[in-house]
Order: C-alpha cells, then sequence, then structure tokens
C-alpha cells in the first residue's frame, strides 16, 4: 500500500518550461490586474470590481479605482476572483522529491545531535519540480517544516525536529522569505515514536529542555569556562531555544489528544512560550479554552478518523467549532510537499462542514502569514506586500476552479510543470517518432 | 465444522468438543462416494472443485421501504444526466428512473430538489478493515510479507468489521468495496468485495456473487520488501521469473486435477482397475488456477507504463487477462495498449512523486485514459481519500479541462461508480441506476463534483443506511461506542459566506 511521503533524485531531467525561474523583484514588470473581484484578506475586505497595481514586485495600489501607469502591462481578470497566492503550511515542499529515496529528502537534521539548532532553509532547493506544480495549483508560499527523522538517522536522540523557514514559489535561490519562523517540536506518537517513552514523558522532556537552555542563558559565563554542570543539550541547541524561551520565535506543537492540548497550554503558560499548536485533532471539544488562550492553531480538516490513541475524537468539524469558538485557525494539507495545492481542498471541505468561506480563505492566506511571522511580506492585498495573487477561473475553494494567473513577488509565472509537460507529451500517443522527440 | 483455532476458554471449548462430536460425519469421507471414486474417497475439504465458496456471504439487505427520490439532477452512471428526475426503488432494487415517473402508491417520498443522486460509489482499491484504524500494531492484517507469493491468503479473514474507516467511508457515499491485500507481494492474496453496511461478521458484508480478486504487484514494494532480506526478489527482473514461475506452478496444478478427474471419468466408465489418487490441495494454486480458469479476477498494483507492457505480455503467456491496474500512475503514456487489451485502470486525481515508480503521476493520467477510451477508475488506497472518492475524480477531471480535454461529470462519475464495477466484477448488479439493479444510491446535497457536496442519504439495497440529518440513521462501530467527547452537536451544513458567482465561465465547467 502507498503512503503519502516522499523527495526527489538528483539525475532527473527537467522539462526546460518547468525549469523557469521567476525574474526577482528588481527585474518585475509593472502590471495592472484590472476588472478583479478582490479578496484582499485585508483591512479593505472584498473589493467587487478593482484594479491591483503591481510595481517592483509588490502591490502598489489596490482599489475599486486605481490609476494605471501608460507603461503597465494590462491582465483583465473577467471579473474573476482574485486571492492573495495560497499558504501551504507545515509541508515538506522545495524539502523533498521522492519521499520513498531518502538520498532525496532534505527536511531532517544531518546528526542524531542537531535538534532544536537543524535550519530546515539551508536545504531547501528552489528548482525543485514540486515548486511549479504547487504554482501551478495557486500556491506562493509555504512554511516548510523539518522532521524528526531523517535519513540513516538514529531514533532515541532528540525531541525538536529543527526550524521551520517560510518560502516563496519563485523558483529563485532567493526564495526564502524568513529562517528560523518557528520551533517544531512533536509530543505525541510521533515524539514517542523517535524517543520512546510516553506522553507524559515527552511532556516533561520539552519543559526540562527549555529551563536547561534558561538555565543556560543565567550562566553563559559558567558555560563557556567549563564551571557549569553539563547540559544534555549542545550549545548550538540551547542557543537555538533562546528566542522561544524568551518568547520571541513561536514554538509550534504537534499536540493531538484534550488532555495533551491543556498540559501543552498550561506549560506555555508558565514558561511565557508564544505557542501554535499543530494537529489538534481534539481541539473541538475544548475549543472555548484553546479560543481563551489565544493561541492559534493548525489543522487539517480532512483528519477524521481515529487515526490512534491520541486522536480517538477525531471530526471533520473540528475547523470550524474551533473558528466559531474564536480561535485562530490556519488550515493545512497533507505533509509531503507533492499535495501543496490540496491546501484550497481542505479550506473548501472545512466550509462544507461549516467554517465560514472567508474564514477558511483567511485560513490558508492572511492567517498563516500573520501566525507564522511573515505579514509584512505576503498573505494579503494591500499596498506595499510582495505581489502574490491569483486569478481564479472561479469559487478558489471549489476543485473545478483553476488558477488563471499566479503571480509571486510580481512576475507572473508560467502555468506550467513537468507534470504537464508530460501530459502534452503523451497526448499523442500515434505519432510516428516516440515520445522522447516531443517537447 | 470449520475448525477453530483460536484460543477459547475452557467451557467454551468443552462446548465446542461437543459441536464437533455432533457433526464429525462431515469430516468423514463424502456421503455420496460413487461421485469421488470407491476405493480412494477424497476427503471434506479437499478436493478444489467441491465448495468454491467456504466463507459464504450472510448478507442481507437492511429494512427498506419503496422511497422514491424527487426533482433531483441525476447522474445515471451510464453516462446521462437527468435535470429534474426521479429515481424509484422499490423491494431492494432499483425499480424506475426518468424524467416522468410515476410515484408508486405507498412510496416514502424525498424532496430532491436542488440535489443530486447518483449510484452508489465504489471505491475499487481499499484497505478498510485490513489495515483499521487506530492504526496500531494489532490492526496491521493487511501485508503478509513472508513470502513474494501468498495468493493463499485472503484478505476477508483480515479484515475487522468494526473498523469506524468503514462508517467514515459510508458517510462519504461509499457503498461498495474491494478489500485487497497490501503490495509487498508479488501475489498479495485474494481480495474480497464488500456492501459497505455495518455487520458483525465480515460475511454480514460479503458482496453476494461478486468474483474474487487476486492482488498482484509490481515494481517497487516486492523487490524492496524481499531484496532487503536477502531473497528473492531483489530486483524487477527477480519480479518477473516470480510471476512466471508461479504461473507455470498454477498450470501444472490444473493439468494434475485435469488429469486425476479424467482418469476418475475413465474409472467410474469402468476402464481400469484402480481409482487415481486425488492431488494434494494446495490454498496458492487455487487461487491462481482460479485465474486461469477466469473466475478470479487479476488486480494488479502497478505503476510503470513499461512493467505494466510487461505484465500484459505474461498475461498472453500464460492464457488470463488481467481485469485492472491499480494506481497506474504512468498508464497514459500507453493508454492505446490498455484500451487495446480491454485492461481498466485505477489511479488517483492528484497523488504522485511519493517514490520513484510514481515520479510521473500526473493529474491529467484518468482524463488522458478516458479520451483513448479506457475503462478509467478512480480509487482511493486511503481511508480519508475514500471519504472524498468524488473530489479525487474532480481533481483529475479538472486537470483534464485545463488541458482540453472536455469530459462532463455525467461522464465522469463512472470513475467512482460504473467502470469500479466492472473492474470488480459487479457491474450486472451495481454501479448505475439502471431498473432491475441493486438500489445502492447517493443523494448529495449539492452537485457531488463540488468541495461543498455531501451525502446525505445513503442507500444501499434500497435500505436507507446513513441520513446526515437523522441521528437514528448513523451507525456507529463498536470501537466508537463511549469514546466520543462532550456531547456538541456542530454545525449543520455548509458555512456561510461562499461568493455568489456571476458570469458563466466562473462557473464549474
Amino acid at each position: 500500500m502507498s503512503r503519502r511521503h516522499t523527495l526527489m533524485g538528483h539525475t532527473l531531467m527537467a522539462a526546460a518550461s518547468s525549469l523557469v525561474l521567476l525574474a526577482g523583484a528588481a527585474g518585475a514588470e509593472t502590471v495592472a490586474i484590472t476588472n478583479a473581484r478582490i479578496e484582499t484578506m485585508g483591512p479593505a475586505g472584498e473589493i467587487p470590481s478593482g484594479t491591483i497595481l503591481i510595481r517592483d514586485g509588490r502591490i502598489q495600489a489596490v482599489g475599486a479605482s486605481v490609476s494605471i501607469p501608460a507603461d503597465a502591462r494590462r491582465v483583465d481578470a473577467k471579473g474573476h476572483i482574485v486571492t492573495p497566492g495560497l499558504v501551504a503550511s507545515d509541508t515538506s515542499l522545495g524539502a523533498g522529491e521522492v519521499e520513498g529515496e531518502a538520498s532525496s529528502n532534505d527536511f531532517a537534521g544531518a546528526t542524531a545531535e542537531m535538534s532544536a539548532s537543524f535550519d530546515v532553509s539551508l536545504g531547501i532547493n528552489p528548482a525543485s519540480m514540486l515548486v511549479p506544480v504547487a504554482r501551478v495549483g495557486g500556491v506562493t508560499r509555504a512554511l516548510v517544516t523539518p522532521e524528526l527523522s531523517g535519513r540513516g538517522e538514529k531514533k532515541g536522540e532528540k525531541l525538536f525536529a529543527g526550524q521551520a523557514a517560510v518560502v516563496d514559489m519563485s523558483g529563485g535561490t532567493d526564495s526564502i522569505t524568513k529562517r528560523r519562523a518557528v520551533l517544531v517540536v512533536d509530543v505525541g506518537i510521533e515524539a514517542m515514536e523517535h524517543l520512546g517513552g510516553s506522553h507524559g514523558g515527552v511532556l516533561q522532556l520539552l519543559e526540562s529542555s527549555l529551563e536547561e537552555a534558561a538555565s543556560y542563558a543565567a550562566n553563559k559565563g559558567g558555560y563557556e569556562h567549563g564551571t557549569h554542570r553539563p547540559y544534555r543539550q549542545s550549545k548550538e541547541d540551547l542557543e537555538a531555544l533562546l528566542p522561544v524561551i524568551q518568547g520571541k520565535m513561536p514554538l509550534l506543537v504537534g499536540v493531538h489528544r484534550v488532555a495533551d492540548i491543556r498540559r501543552t497550554l498550561e506549560l506555555g503558560k508558565r514558561l511565557k512560550l508564544k505557542l501554535i499548536l499543530d494537529g489538534v485533532e481534539e481541539g473541538w471539544m475544548m475549543a472555548p479554552e484553546i479560543a481563551a488562550s489565544g493561541v492559534p492553531v493548525v489543522v487539517d480538516p480532512l483528519a477524521n478518523l481515529p487515526r490512534d490513541f491520541e486522536s480517538l475524537n477525531a471530526r471533520l468539524e473540528n475547523a470550524a467549532i474551533l473558528q466559531a469558538a474564536g480561535a485562530t485557525v490556519v488550515i493545512k494539507g497533507p505533509y509531503v510537499g507533492h499535495y501543496a495545492r490540496q491546501v484550497r481542498y481542505n479550506a473548501g471541505n472545512a466550509v462544507a462542514h461549516g467554517m465560514p468561506w472567508p474564514a477558511a480563505l483567511a485560513a490558508i492566506t492572511a492567517t498563516p502569514a500573520k501566525v507564522f511571522g511573515f505579514s509584512d511580506r505576503a498573505g494579503s492585498i494591500e499596498p506595499g506586500r510582495d505581489a502574490d495573487l491569483v486569478v481564479w477561473s472561479g469559487d478558489p475553494l471549489e476543485i473545478l476552479s483553476v488558477a488563471e494567473h499566479v503571480f509571486v513577488r510580481g512576475t507572473e509565472a508560467p502555468l506550467t510543470s513537468r507534470a504537464q509537460d508530460l501530459a502534452h507529451r503523451y497526448q499523442t500517443p500515434d505519432a510516428a517518432l516516440p515520445p522522447a522527440y516531443r517537447n | 465444522m470449520k475448525r477453530h483455532h483460536r484460543v477459547v476458554p475452557l467451557v467454551a471449548a468443552l462446548a465446542l468438543l461437543g459441536a464437533c462430536a455432533s457433526s464429525a460425519h462431515q469430516d468423514s469421507p463424502a456421503a455420496s462416494p460413487a461421485d469421488k471414486g470407491k476405493d480412494k474417497p477424497v476427503y471434506a475439504g479437499l478436493d478444489p472443485a467441491d465448495d468454491k465458496n467456504p466463507f459464504p456471504s450472510t448478507y442481507h439487505p437492511l429494512p427498506s421501504v419503496a422511497t422514491a427520490l424527487v426533482g433531483a439532477t441525476i447522474f445515471t452512471g451510464t453516462g446521462a444526466r437527468i435535470d429534474g428526475g426521479t429515481v424509484v426503488l422499490v423491494d431492494g432494487k432499483i425499480a424506475a428512473v426518468g424524467k416522468d415517473i410515476a410515484v408508486p402508491a405507498g412510496a416514502k417520498v424525498v424532496d430532491a430538489h436542488g440535489k443530486y443522486v447518483t449510484p452508489g460509489i465504489i471505491d475499487a482499491h481499499s484497505h478498510l478493515g485490513v489495515y483499521a484504524t487506530p492504526s496500531v500494531w494489532a490492526n496491521s492484517d493487511g501485508n503478509e510479507m513472508t513470502d513474494p507469493n501468498t495468493a493463499q491468503v485472503w484478505a476477508e479473514h483480515s479484515v475487522w468489521p468494526q473498523d469506524p474507516g468503514f462508517i467514515r467511508a459510508l458517510e462519504g457515499g461509499i457503498t461498495t468495496l474491494e478489500i485487497l491485500p497490501g503490495s509487498a507481494n508479488l501475489f498479495g492474496g485474494r481480495a474480497v468485495i464488500l456492501k459497505n453496511v455495518p455487520g458483525r461478521t465480515v460475511q454480514d458484508k460479503k458482496f453476494p456473487g461478486a468474483p474474487y480478486g487476486l492482488k498482484m504487484a509490481c515494481g517497487e514494494n516486492p523487490k524492496r520488501v524481499y531484496g532487503s532480506k536477502g531473497r528473492t526478489p531483489a530486483t524487477r527482473m527477480g519480479n518477473v521469473f516470480g510471476y512466471r514461475k508461479a504461473w507455470i506452478d498454477a498450470q501444472e496444478y490444473r493439468r494434475k486435477w485435469d488429469d486425476y478427474r479424467r482418469k476418475l471419468a475413465d474409472y467410474k466408465a469402468g476402464k481400469g482397475d484402480k481409482a487415481p489418487d486425488a492431488p494434494k490441495r494446495d490454498l496458492q494454486m487455487d487461487t491462481l488456477a482460479g485465474v486461469l480458469d477466469g473466475s478470479i479476477l487479476v488486480q494488479n498494483h502497478c505503476y510503470r507504463a513499461d512493467e505494466m507492457a510487461q505484465m500484459i505480455d505474461i498475461s498472453h503467456e500464460f492464457g488470463f487477462h488481467i481485469a485492472m491496474f491499480h494506481h497506474g500512475s504512468e498508464a497514459y503514456k500507453i493508454a492505446d495498449i490498455l484500451k487495446k487489451e480491454d485492461i481498466c485502470v485505477a489511479t488517483w486525481g492528484e497523488w504522485w512523486g511519493f517514490k520513484m515508480e510514481a515520479y510521473d503521476g500526473i493529474e491529467e493520467n484518468a482524463a488522458l485514459l478516458q479520451k483513448a477510451g479506457v475503462c478509467t477508475v478512480i480509487h482511493s488506497d486511503d481511508d480519508i481519500l475514500t471519504q472524498h472518492l468524488v473530489q479525487e475524480a474532480t481533481i483529475a477531471l479538472a486537470a483534464g479541462r485545463r488541458m482540453g480535454i472536455q469530459i462532463d461529470e455525467a461522464e465522469a462519475i463512472k470513475w467512482v461508480t460504473a467502470n469500479p464495477a466492472k473492474s470488480i466484477g459487479v457491474l450486472d448488479k451495481t454501479g448505475t441506476l439502471e431498473p432491475g439493479k441493486m438500489g445502492d444510491v447517493v443523494l448529495w446535497s449539492a452537485d457531488p463534483f463540488s468541495v461543498y457536496a455531501t451525502a446525505d442519504q445513503v442507500f444501499i439495497d434500497g435500505a436507507l443506511v446513513y441520513d446526515r440529518h437523522d441521528p437514528a440513521a448513523q451507525p456507529k462501530s463498536d470501537f466508537e461506542l463511549g469514546q466520543t467527547g462532550p456531547a456538541h452537536p456542530g454545525p449543520q451544513g455548509v458555512g456561510p459566506g461562499r461568493p455568489v458567482l456571476t458570469t458563466s465561465t466562473e462557473q464549474p465547467q
């Protein structure tokens, strides 16, 4: 049976048309998207018919009446909906090509000791074949999260998977929007499979790891001179935890059942952490409590099976109930980057099960931008933001709708990918020459 | 009686002994020795021809009343779309489908105006029950990874009928499933067709009269699993050797039994003075021989186009037919060959790239196959995806339209209804809305190709087995009892604030 987990080989041939790198912001043209129904996801709300002016890679103006410079290329949206580019949250996109091939996977640290300090952004490959596929699906940014286990790695050593990065889908080497965006940890079965022990043991280890970092921070001199007791974590890992214990860097905690969510919220309060909860399948059972904590949640709206004994009460209405209670909800798709485009279908399914449409669209645009700390760059259509925009053929949450235009940082992306090159190559099987001579 | 091998308490064990004693005659030589050879009786269970169905279906349709779904948009599964149509279910069967259908007197009328009706959705590739949730070790019963050929194992013997996934799938409109063993082995074992009704036993769910399938697997999985154990197959060429060797053995097995039956007939006709010895029954060979005599359908996990072509050659060499390639990520590369060979292809809308053999998987696969005239199926292989199987078909439909292949919904619905029914051998019984077929029907809240649609009512053999708005018609597995948290009604229906689309080009095409 097949499961969705993967990365890609370095010898693969790529069709030229899917390797187009989008020009950086400096070379971007001036574009006016006119006749657009604009879901700004910002303070301007919905603009029923308006124009977005893009210049130097950024949104210069947006509104019902925007003056268009003579040199601007005009893109007629034909009254269709324009949204911010979608955000794939908690994904391996760019850090893995073929999941079954370990050599193509870049989402885990190099050694068993490299834990909180592992920076996933260093291994991200903007030229990944997955990037154009995501882009065609309207995804323009991703929170790329590290995983605990990598290639040939020993288990049983580390707690933190490492630090996630925000990446854009331009395909360029300058596509890292933000390194060290959040620190990733799991306090459930995923961690237990790596560390052994129990839910309680993992939570205890999390607290002691953070307290160790606090001790280190208070005794750096003693540590450097060897006069302080040794720490369990490496210096690099302790350093990486400092912004977390200072409440500056969010801690993205994979947590699933009610009791563990409660313990995690308590821990966050006690240590004054900036938490984000990930998974949260049983969150609906304590939605008011989560909302009152102000801690955002990242949920997969399709997760409705008792996958294991920490998600027995998973249900399709989780996102809707949490949102209705006032929680800040981010919607994610599958972890594996191949399916980043699924994020909008997941938002659609959340609506099918009660979530208001505007909140579901926010949960894949503006909300993740705020929660993961890049709302100054993307996630909404506002002057000054990067011009990550998608013109949709219909309702963006409907599967039958397709992206008609995709802009990443002001540059229009060709709506092609290696997958579509393959489709076109084999569209006419009866040609005289083998398919290898086509495209 | 069947032997009970499971550990039973002492008292129960003693009771079983008594039961065995009373039915001991069944273990004695067959009652009509004349049928079996006078001098050399074949004991019960030793002749594969005696009972091809030793675990017979005990499925009975749930109670039903005559029902008319009135005013719906109907996708019949035969390629037709009927607006403002009516579907009538009587005595568990589809009685009538059409635009101006009289509602029989006394029938329960369901107002389906603004809603959609399709045949029950069929998932031709499911591991529900054999990889049940919770996904703990104890519930992992899908892969007998002890030998590359385990044609002798039957998926139904691993199915846990209480898997909550069955009910989640029902809530998504799934009425029929093919449950397959996993793909670790060249020959994984027998697949079983189930009606998606709650049952105490797997026999309660078995689709009456459905043929068995044989799960075969190409490519990476067998060579990885056995190569890593230092055994054959460790390569793709080892895979092909393994298939061919098994088919040679199966042909030999058939020859032995044919030989025996011929000699027995001669003996009964008075030729020769010695009754022939019956060959030893072999469960592995029984299944393979079932493929060779056409009674068991080959369901072949195979991703790459070149490997599919090799499997086709093997089928020619030994004289059998492959019913369907499953996953078939590269099927679009050989659509013409698959059409010519009349082999169905089951694939996904968007899965790709999780391993090398899926690296060329494309969203356009199903549309390209459909265009080439191949029997095209969208399957799940997944306990979440199966709940949203029409959405998966929608992904494939949208991708096809994006590249200019115009397929309408009435045709695309066949990917999850008529075509899987054909590929698993039950199209004469279900898969379309045609009079006389099983009353397997889904009433959708909206166009099922919309992400906002939910299955509001699901009928199996005319019985309402699930109703989204009636708690009395919402089954729960034993496992779920007592485990639901604080009662929370949750939201009802679709969330507010959806955009009203005004231009025709915005409407889903």
